[in-house]
């Protein structure tokens, strides 16, 4: 029981750390490739690029989330109530960076998330 | 009751002058305008570039690396187009035609690319001909360095002035405290060489030791207009402040343009970059906005074709979605108009050898503005 506890408590620890590392590249990631249109506090600007703070897409649609990051996406798209028509090109990321800028962008600005995202998940992510 | 007029006095001499403070600042939204908006070309992502053919067809980049020629209303792909470097703000950037075009042949295109030996990618302008649908002849005239794996500020517009030198422009490649005030580094600066790419003689660094012998001008941030004044011959830019600070800048031999070092706008996350917004031995902007618009693309009007435009400048704003029109008094900024509306991220404005404007917008793509009446 003492020894499970333990162990049970350092998987715990080690996945803590493991996400908050990877949520620290993710930030560096955010500065170079996302921060010109999504903004510093992830608010995004009016009617041409979508908030990622509190967005009900991205905390919803994770999946599409990363694939919109990993081929890019184009066209409508709803965000709190707001339809957004633009186009986000591919920012030719690599998978590690697209988990890690995700596990930032969940986890910023009141966001948050519990489930990590891996470079496994972002590498199974094919194209629609 | 006296005291109250006094009140009312100053209350609106205050409010009066506090408007002619930032007169600059507000753009209006004209309650006519003279053309009709003509989608010419649909079903484009990301138009970087334009060129017009003399045959009447166009030449398009797509930020993704197609090259399009568009010809008797058909989109062609043009092969042969450089692999590029496709990261961030990376792709296929500008396009333009030697002034002698019809002689020669030449076309000139920036692009983000791997060359080199670090890994990553930095700004490189090529020239090549279009033969069979395809470019041929490709020479690589430049290519900044060193190759890093930043996503921002590759550039790059390409533009050529009367004497037939050729201008493009290169950010500061995500690298601000190093780049753009460094005369020996690439990146944050607009540069001239001969349309051989060879350096003009009289460039102003020739004789610096170590210096990037191209550059023409430095402490840029990311410039994506470049157009030559149709009275003066001198060629302006506009480029990407961070948040609030894009500029309008008239460029000057060896002159340094402040980046970072002095600015108008501010980190994204709120904090101060400096505290300067002038300083001696740096250029003034001729106009800035904050906030920003995200300014891309830039062309005089130089026709009588609507209205009263002629001698504006015309600026396209990614981040607001509209073109905005400059009305200019010299080297100043007397109004400005919100043209457009809500169309989409414009990303280049051209005038035609038609004396036409042409739009490009992201997701949309290419539109003519049509005068009215016409």
């Amino acid at each position: 029981m003492y020894f499970s506890g333990i162990i049970g408590l350092s998987i715990f620890l080690f996945q803590d750390k493991e996400l908050e590392e990877s949520i620290q590249r993710g930030g560096e990631i955010y500065q170079d490739f996302c921060i010109t249109c999504h903004q510093g506090a992830g608010e995004g600007v009016a009617n041409t690029y979508p908030p990622l703070a509190g967005s009900d897409y991205l905390l919803t649609y994770r999946e599409e989330s990363i694939r919109g990051i990993k081929f890019g996406q184009q066209g409508e798209l709803m965000v709190n109530g707001a339809t957004y028509n633009n186009t986000m090109p591919s920012m030719g990321l690599e998978d590690e960076e697209i988990a890690d800028v995700m596990n930032f962008i969940l986890n910023s600005w009141g966001n948050a998330s519990d489930e990590m995202v891996t470079t496994t998940v972002v590498e199974s992510i094919l194209e629609n | 009751m006296k005291n109250s007029i006094v009140c009312l006095y100053l209350i609106v001499v205050t409010l009066n002058f506090s408007c002619a403070q930032d007169a600059e600042n507000q753009v209006n939204d004209p309650s006519e305008v003279p053309f009709t908006a003509e989608l010419l070309i649909d079903g484009l992502q990301i138009p970087w570039g334009m060129a017009f053919l003399p045959d009447g067809s166009m030449l398009v980049t797509e930020k993704s690396g197609e090259l399009i020629h568009f010809k008797d209303g058909k989109k062609t792909e043009v092969n042969n187009v450089p692999k590029v470097y496709q990261r961030g703000q990376g792709g296929l950037l500008d396009i333009e035609l030697h002034p002698n075009y019809e002689n020669n042949g030449w076309l000139y295109i920036t692009y983000s690319s791997e060359e080199g030996e670090n890994k990553g990618g930095n700004t490189a302008l090529i020239r090549a001909k279009l033969t069979n649908n395809a470019l041929t002849d490709i020479e690589l005239l430049y290519k900044a360095g060193p190759n890093t794996t930043k996503g921002q500020h590759f550039g790059s517009r390409i533009v050529f002035d009367n004497e037939g030198y050729l201008y493009f422009s290169i950010g500061d490649r995500g690298n601000r405290d190093v780049n753009p005030q460094d005369i020996k580094r690439d990146g944050g600066k607009i540069y001239r060489l001969k349309d051989d790419g060879s350096i003009p003689g009289d460039n102003p660094f020739v004789n610096s030791n170590g210096a990037k012998t191209a550059v023409f001008s430095y402490g840029h941030r990311n410039p994506q207009g470049l157009a030559k004044h149709p009275e003066t011959g001198q060629i302006w830019d506009n480029e990407h402040g961070p948040k609030g600070g894009d500029e309008i800048n008239t460029l000057k031999k060896g002159a340094n343009y402040g980046w970072p070092v002095i600015t108008y706008g501010i980190n994204y996350s709120g904090t101060p970059i400096t505290d300067k917004t002038e300083m001696e031995g740096m250029e003034q902007p001729v106009h800035y906005w904050v906030p920003s618009i995200g300014p891309s693309g830039m062309a005089f009007v130089t026709t009588d074709n609507y209205g009263g435009w002629k001698g504006s400048v015309l600026v396209g704003s990614l981040a607001f979605q509209y073109l905005e029109r400059l009305e200019l008094n010299g080297n100043k900024v007397v109004n400005r108009e919100k043209l457009m509306a809500d169309i989409g991220r414009v990303r280049d404005v051209k005038q035609g050898p038609d004396g036409l404007i042409y739009v490009s917008v992201e997701g949309k793509g290419i539109y003519k503005l049509v005068p009215k009446g016409s």
